[in-house]
């Protein structure tokens, strides 16, 4: 059972995390919480409007939350920003599967190691947390730009 | 190594009784069941009463003339009875069901917030002070933050010590003639402390406050006798004591009771009632409105009668010597920090700890795969978590059935969990 969910994938970006770390500029930050298991993570962004310029993200929380925002920030920083969003969109879309949907590596890369994680109920909320962040944030980020200043 | 563990109980005997523990799980692993302060197992006897009254007792209660509802009103009654022996209450008219702890401390909360009693040391509201402390569970946090928002009455509360203690050093200053009620855990349900509830108690009498006592962890583990705890009110709940889901207690003095307005309105907690308005029962079922929960009740009896027959001092017994053991496994476990009291003094059977660089929630889920259930998170008491400095814990908690072997389970699971995560 163990290879379904921690796949080896998981563990080597639970102890090697990409981009882990918060940095300087940003234009939105989004904190989000488990609040059933206390995780935490932090989520920034800096965007032109039409690009992901930076993703950096901290946190605490078990290897599949912590992976998964490792794979987050692998996917998707420096990436468009529509694209962004539509991978954003697919990675929620597995993880709701139930672990029944093929996932596709193209779009999803290291993202279909959690293909096990949707079939633990429980977890589930682990793998999304980051996304959920950064989902919040990025939506903030362009707002602020597409909207300017007022009047 | 070998550990000595004298018990009074016969634990193969008293494993038989539960059914669910023969279950093989996913890899034909046996059930290690270290979960029992989140719900304990149910043994066969309060099974049993539980088919036995709705395949052959099944009415309402209290308002059938049949033969039916007068065995079921009987049954429930009779269950009253048993759980005023159980907790040494002087009469039956002070057990009142509920629906778990959380709903009797919020009976407690909202009718001293409601502001409907005659007598105003039963009223909340501004300049009056609600001490509570740091190692509740958030069933008896967030009634009291409730009280306080919509009484103007300000909440307080005793912090605990790095070794898993409440720090009773201001208790002169905490507790003072503006304190109008004190609510306390017995048994902490993440720390596993035994609090020293005779103590803080005399304490609030002197200053004339009611003390309110949350016993989910403590009723089901100890001889309880509300005479001699020397409280005001003592709220339980039934599944982790052998019993079903869905009935809980508090029991509380007469007169305080008679004090105490209603909490929810409804069917059979009336005297009289007309559109102009209403007069009440009598406690108990003055707080208990509408179809309590019948069978639940009856089956908390049985579980109350099946915890007398083992007898709660060797149920005490039997988890201490257990907890010793534990203690001393874990203390063996590279890694492993306890949180909370580290020797089996004044503590129960229950046994939060860390392992450094693994999340409770990988510790929690690789134990899973090889039968081991333990529970992970802050156990609903997340500002100890935030006074420890933690995100959570692994809690491994125990009781009648609980064996030696189990804990060695853990200890070779925690072994694992290093090997997997290392
Ligand atoms: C100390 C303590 N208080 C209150 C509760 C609440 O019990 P229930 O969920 O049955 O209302 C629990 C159990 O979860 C507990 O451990």
């Amino acid at each position: 059972m163990s290879d379904s969910l921690y796949q080896e994938i998981i563990l080597d970006h639970y102890k090697n995390p990409h981009g882990r770390g918060l940095r300087e500029p940003f234009d939105a930050e989004a904190h989000h919480v488990n609040p059933t298991c206390g995780d935490e993570i932090t989520v920034r962004v800096a965007t032109d409007g039409a690009t992901l310029n930076d993703l950096s993200y901290d946190g605490q929380g078990c290897s599949i939350s912590q992976a998964s925002a490792s794979v987050l920030y692998e996917l998707l920083n420096g990436r468009r920003i529509e694209d962004a969003f539509a991978v954003e969109k697919s990675f929620v879309e597995l993880m709701q599967s139930k672990g029944a949907i093929e996932p596709d590596e193209a779009v999803l890369g290291d993202g279909i190691a959690f293909v096990g994680v949707a079939k633990y109920p429980a977890r589930i909320k682990c793998a999304l947390l980051s996304w959920m962040a950064f989902k919040d944030a990025l939506s903030r980020a362009v707002a602020t730009t597409e909207g300017g200043s007022p009047s | 190594m070998a550990r000595e563990v004298t018990s009074p109980l016969d634990v193969d005997r008293v494993r038989k009784d539960f059914p669910i523990l023969q279950r093989r799980l996913a890899g034909d692993h046996p059930l290690v069941y270290l979960d029992s302060a989140n719900t304990s197992q149910k043994p066969q006897p309060v099974l049993d009463t539980l088919t036995e009254h709705y395949t052959r007792h099944n009415a309402n209660v209290a308002r059938a003339v049949h033969q039916l509802g007068e065995e079921a009103t009987a049954a429930y009654e009779g269950a009253r009875d048993t759980i005023a022996t159980f907790i040494g209450a002087p009469s039956r008219d002070e057990v009142i069901f509920a629906k778990n702890a959380s709903e009797a401390l919020n009976l407690v909360a909202n009718t001293l917030a409601s502001g409907l009693a005659d007598d105003p040391r039963y009223r909340l509201g501004p300049g009056d002070d609600i001490v509570i402390t740091e190692m509740e569970h958030h069933s008896n946090i967030v009634p009291w933050q409730l009280a306080a928002q919509r009484t103007g009455a300000r909440l307080r509360w005793f912090g605990i010590t790095d070794e898993g203690r409440l720090d009773l050093a201001q208790l002169d200053e905490l507790i003072t003639p503006r304190t109008k009620v004190v609510s306390l855990v017995h048994q902490s349900n993440i720390l596993g402390t035994l609090n020293d509830v005779a103590l803080i108690a005399a304490r609030a009498h002197e200053v004339g406050a009611l003390v309110l006592v949350d016993g989910a962890q403590s009723v089901p583990h100890m001889p309880i006798d509300v005479r001699e705890l020397g409280v005001d009110l003592l709220a339980f709940t039934g599944h982790k004591m052998c019993g079903p889901t869905g009935i809980g207690v508090l029991w509380g003095r007469s007169e305080v009771l008679d004090a105490l307005p209603p909490f929810l309105g409804g069917g059979e907690m009336i005297e009289t009632v007309a559109m102009e308005g209403s007069t009440f029962a009598a406690a108990p079922h003055k707080f208990e409105a509408g179809t309590p929960p019948i069978a639940q009740a009856v089956g908390l009896g049985a579980a109350a009668d099946y915890l007398s027959g083992l007898g709660m001092a060797h149920v005490n017994a039997h988890v201490e010597s257990i907890t010793a053991y534990a203690l001393n496994m874990l203390a063996d476990v590279d890694g492993v920090t306890i949180i909370g009291p580290d020797s089996p003094v004044d503590r129960g059977g229950t046994i939060s700890f860390t392992l450094d660089g693994i999340h409770p929630h990988d510790v929690g889920q690789v134990l899973d795969e090889h039968g081991v259930a333990v529970r992970v998170g802050h156990h609903c008491a997340r500002p100890v978590c935030v006074r420890y400095g933690i995100p959570a814990t692994t809690r491994a908690s125990f009781y009648v059935y609980t064996t030696t072997d189990d804990i060695d389970a853990l200890a070779d699971g925690l072994e694992r969990v290093k090997r997997f995560f290392g």
